[in-house]
C-alpha cells in the first residue's frame, strides 16, 4: 500500500536540518560598520547628493563673493570662515533631519531595524555620522578660507584665531547638527522637522523683538541668538554661556529625549 | 524553525493577534494564509522584533530575534517590498544591506542575478520599479546574507505568473536545503502551490493549521457511482453521512478509503472517488474567513 503513495506527498521532514539556529560563530555588527552605512545613506540618494553639492557650491560662491566684493582688510580667516559657515549652518541640520526622518518617510526603517534590532545602535551611528559630516563641513569651509585669507592681503588675516575661537566654531556646527537630529527624531517627519527647525526659534526671536517686555525672558530660550556668540572672536561671558545652556536644554535636550524615546519605542510599519 | 507561543498583540481595543501559536518547521515551506487585516503582518513584525507582543514569545531557531547577532546572516526578511527609499538604486539598496552584514560587494551582483534584475535595471532608482521588480529586489535583500530562515510577507504580490513560478522554485530549493520558509498570502492559490504546511489565520486567531495534505483531506471526499441510489443506501447503512453534490455524486466528510471499503463490500461500482471537487482549500478558506467577514459586517452594521 505504502508503495502506491506518490512521491512528494510524504512530508520531507526536518531530517538533518537543525531546529536550533547556531549563532555561536556569528559576530555582532561592529559600530564602525553601522557608521559607514549611515555615512553612505546620507549621499546615496538624489536628495542627499543634491543637498551636499548645493551646499558646497553655495559655500564657495559666498566665500568668493565676500572675497571679491568685501573690503581688503575684512578678508581675515575668521570672516571668511563665518561666511562659508552660513550655508553649512543651514545644511548640516537638514542633513541630520533627513538622516533620521527618511527612514520613517521612506519606511526604510523596516529594513534598517530588522538588520539591526538594537535601535540605539542605529541611532548612535546616525549621530556619529552626522557629526563626522559636521567636522568634514568645517574642514571644507576652513581650507578655502585659509587659502583666501593668506592671499587676500588683509593687514592681519589671522586676527583673533585662537584654539578657543576655533573650538567655539566647531561647537556651533556640532550644535546645529545635534539640534537637527533632535528635531528630526522628535517629529519623525522630514518636512515637519525642517519647517519646525527653521521656524520655531525664529518665531521666538520675532516675538522677543515685538514684545519687548518678554524680551529679557525670551532671550533665555532664543537659541539662534544665544548661539550666535559662538562665532564672535570676543570671549563668551558666563551669562552668555548660561543663556546658551538654557536654549540648548529647551531646543536640543528636550526634543532629543523625546526623539530617542520615539525612535527606540515607536512601531515601524 | 520559527516558533510562536501564545502570542497576543492589542492596539487599543482592537486585538490584532490573539493567542497565536504555531511552528514553521525547517526543511519546509509554511504558508501563512488569511484575509487582509487578519494579523499576518503584525505576526511577522513580531517575529522580526519590530513589534513587541503584549503576551507570548516568538523565537527563531530557539532565539529571540533581537538576540541573534548580525541577524541578516541567519534570517532573511521581506516585510514590505515598497518600503525602500525611492531615490536609491536597486543596487544601492542591496549594497547597504551587504555592507551592514559585512558581505563582499560580489554578493550584490550574485543576488541581482539570482532574482533576475539586469545590470541596467539595478542602476535605476527604486521609484521607477514596478511592484514585481520591487518584490524581486526585496527577495534579493532577504537572501543576500545566506540565511537559513526566510520570512516573506506577501512576496508574490505583483509578480507575474512567470515570477510566481520562479519564486516557487526558489523557495522549494531553499526548503530542500534545510531552510525554513514562512510566507504569507491572502490568496489561497499562491499558498496552495508553494507551501508544505499551512497556518490559516482570521481576525487574529489561528483557525486551522497542518500539512497541506491534512488540510485538504479534512475538506471531504467526492464519490460517484454508476448507481447513485444504491451508493446512497450503502453509505447510509454504513453510517456515513453524505450530501448530494452535483452530477449524481455525493460528498462526505470521511476518508476515501472508508467509502471504498463500504462500496466494495456492497459491490457498488464507483466511477469517481477523490477529494471533494472544488473544495480543495478554497472552500475551507472561504468558510473560515467568510464567517469572520460576515460577523465583522454585522457588528459594524449594528454599530452604525
Amino acid at each position: 500500500m505504502t508503495t502506491l503513495t506518490a512521491p512528494g506527498t510524504l512530508p520531507t521532514g526536518p531530517g538533518s536540518a537543525p531546529d536550533v539556529l547556531d549563532v555561536s560563530d556569528t559576530r555582532p555588527v561592529p559600530m564602525t560598520r553601522l557608521i559607514r552605512v549611515e555615512l553612505r545613506k546620507m549621499r546615496d540618494t538624489r536628495a542627499g547628493t543634491w543637498l551636499l553639492s548645493l551646499v558646497g557650491v553655495v559655500a564657495v560662491l559666498v566665500t568668493a563673493g565676500f572675497f571679491i566684493l568685501g573690503d581688503k582688510d575684512d578678508r581675515t580667516f575668521l570672516n571668511l570662515l563665518s561666511m562659508a559657515g552660513i550655508p553649512l549652518g543651514f545644511a548640516l541640520p537638514v542633513l541630520g533631519i533627513l538622516l533620521i526622518c527618511s527612514e520613517w518617510g521612506q519606511r526604510t526603517a523596516l529594513v534598517t531595524f530588522t538588520l539591526t534590532p538594537h535601535r540605539e545602535r542605529v541611532l548612535g551611528a546616525k549621530v556619529v555620522a552626522a557629526l563626522l559630516f559636521a567636522v568634514g563641513g568645517i574642514l571644507v569651509a576652513a581650507i578655502p578660507a585659509a587659502i583666501l585669507a593668506s592671499v587676500g592681503g588683509a593687514a592681519q588675516p589671522w586676527d583673533g584665531v585662537t584654539a578657543a575661537v576655533l573650538a567655539r566654531v566647531l561647537l556651533a556646527f556640532v550644535l546645529g547638527v545635534v539640534w537637527g537630529l533632535a528635531f528630526g527624531a522628535a517629529l519623525l517627519n522630514s518636512a515637519l522637522a525642517i519647517v519646525a527647525y527653521f521656524l520655531v526659534p525664529t518665531l521666538i526671536s520675532i516675538v522677543g523683538g515685538i514684545w519687548s517686555g518678554a524680551g529679557d525672558t525670551l532671550q533665555w530660550f532664543d537659541l539662534n541668538q544665544s548661539s550666535s556668540v559662538l562665532y564672535d572672536s570676543a570671549a563668551v561671558t558666563g551669562g552668555e554661556w548660561a543663556r546658551l545652556a538654557t536654549g540648548v536644554l529647551v531646543w536640543v535636550v528636550v526634543p532629543a529625549v523625546i526623539g530617542t524615546w520615539r525612535v527606540l519605542r515607536s512601531e515601524v510599519k | 524553525m520559527i516558533t510562536f507561543e501564545n502570542v497576543s498583540k492589542r492596539y487599543g481595543g482592537f486585538t490584532a493577534v490573539d493567542d497565536v501559536s504555531f511552528v514553521a518547521r525547517s526543511g519546509r515551506v509554511t504558508g501563512f494564509l488569511g484575509p487582509n487585516g487578519a494579523g499576518k503582518s503584525t505576526s511577522m513584525r513580531i517575529m522580526a522584533g519590530l513589534t513587541l507582543p503584549d503576551r507570548g514569545v516568538a523565537t527563531i531557531g530557539g532565539h529571540k530575534y533581537a538576540d541573534i547577532p548580525n541577524p541578516g546572516r541567519h534570517v532573511g526578511i521581506l516585510l514590505d517590498a515598497s518600503a525602500q527609499h525611492a531615490g536609491r538604486t536597486g543596487r544601492e539598496v542591496l549594497t547597504l544591506s551587504a555592507v551592514t552584514m559585512g558581505l563582499p560587494s560580489s554578493r550584490v551582483d550574485e543576488m541581482l542575478e539570482t532574482v533576475g534584475l539586469t545590470p541596467s535595471e539595478a542602476k535605476r532608482r527604486v521609484k521607477n520599479y514596478s511592484l514585481g521588480m520591487r518584490q524581486r529586489l526585496g527577495i534579493a535583500n532577504a537572501l543576500i546574507g545566506k540565511p537559513s530562515v526566510l520570512i516573506l510577507d506577501e512576496p508574490a504580490n505583483g509578480l507575474d505568473p512567470a515570477g510566481i513560478h520562479w519564486m516557487r522554485g526558489l523557495l522549494r530549493d531553499f526548503a530542500a536545503d534545510g531552510g525554513t520558509v514562512l510566507l504569507s498570502s491572502h490568496l489561497l492559490h499562491e499558498v496552495e502551490m508553494i507551501a508544505d504546511d499551512m497556518v490559516l489565520i482570521g481576525r487574529g486567531r489561528i483557525v486551522a493549521q497542518g500539512t497541506k495534505q491534512e488540510l485538504l483531506r479534512t475538506a471531504g471526499t467526492f464519490v460517484r457511482a454508476d448507481d447513485p441510489r444504491l451508493l446512497a443506501k450503502v453509505l447510509d447503512d454504513a453510517g456515513i453521512a453524505a450530501t448530494p453534490s452535483g452530477d449524481g455524486g455525493l460528498r462526505t466528510e470521511v476518508e476515501p478509503v472508508a467509502i471504498g471499503r463500504a462500496a466494495a463490500a456492497a459491490g457498488v461500482v464507483l466511477v469517481e472517488l477523490r477529494p471533494a471537487e472544488g473544495a480543495g482549500l478554497e472552500e475551507m478558506f472561504l468558510q473560515l474567513t467568510a464567517s469572520d467577514a460576515r460577523e465583522n459586517v454585522t457588528i459594524e452594521g449594528a454599530a452604525a
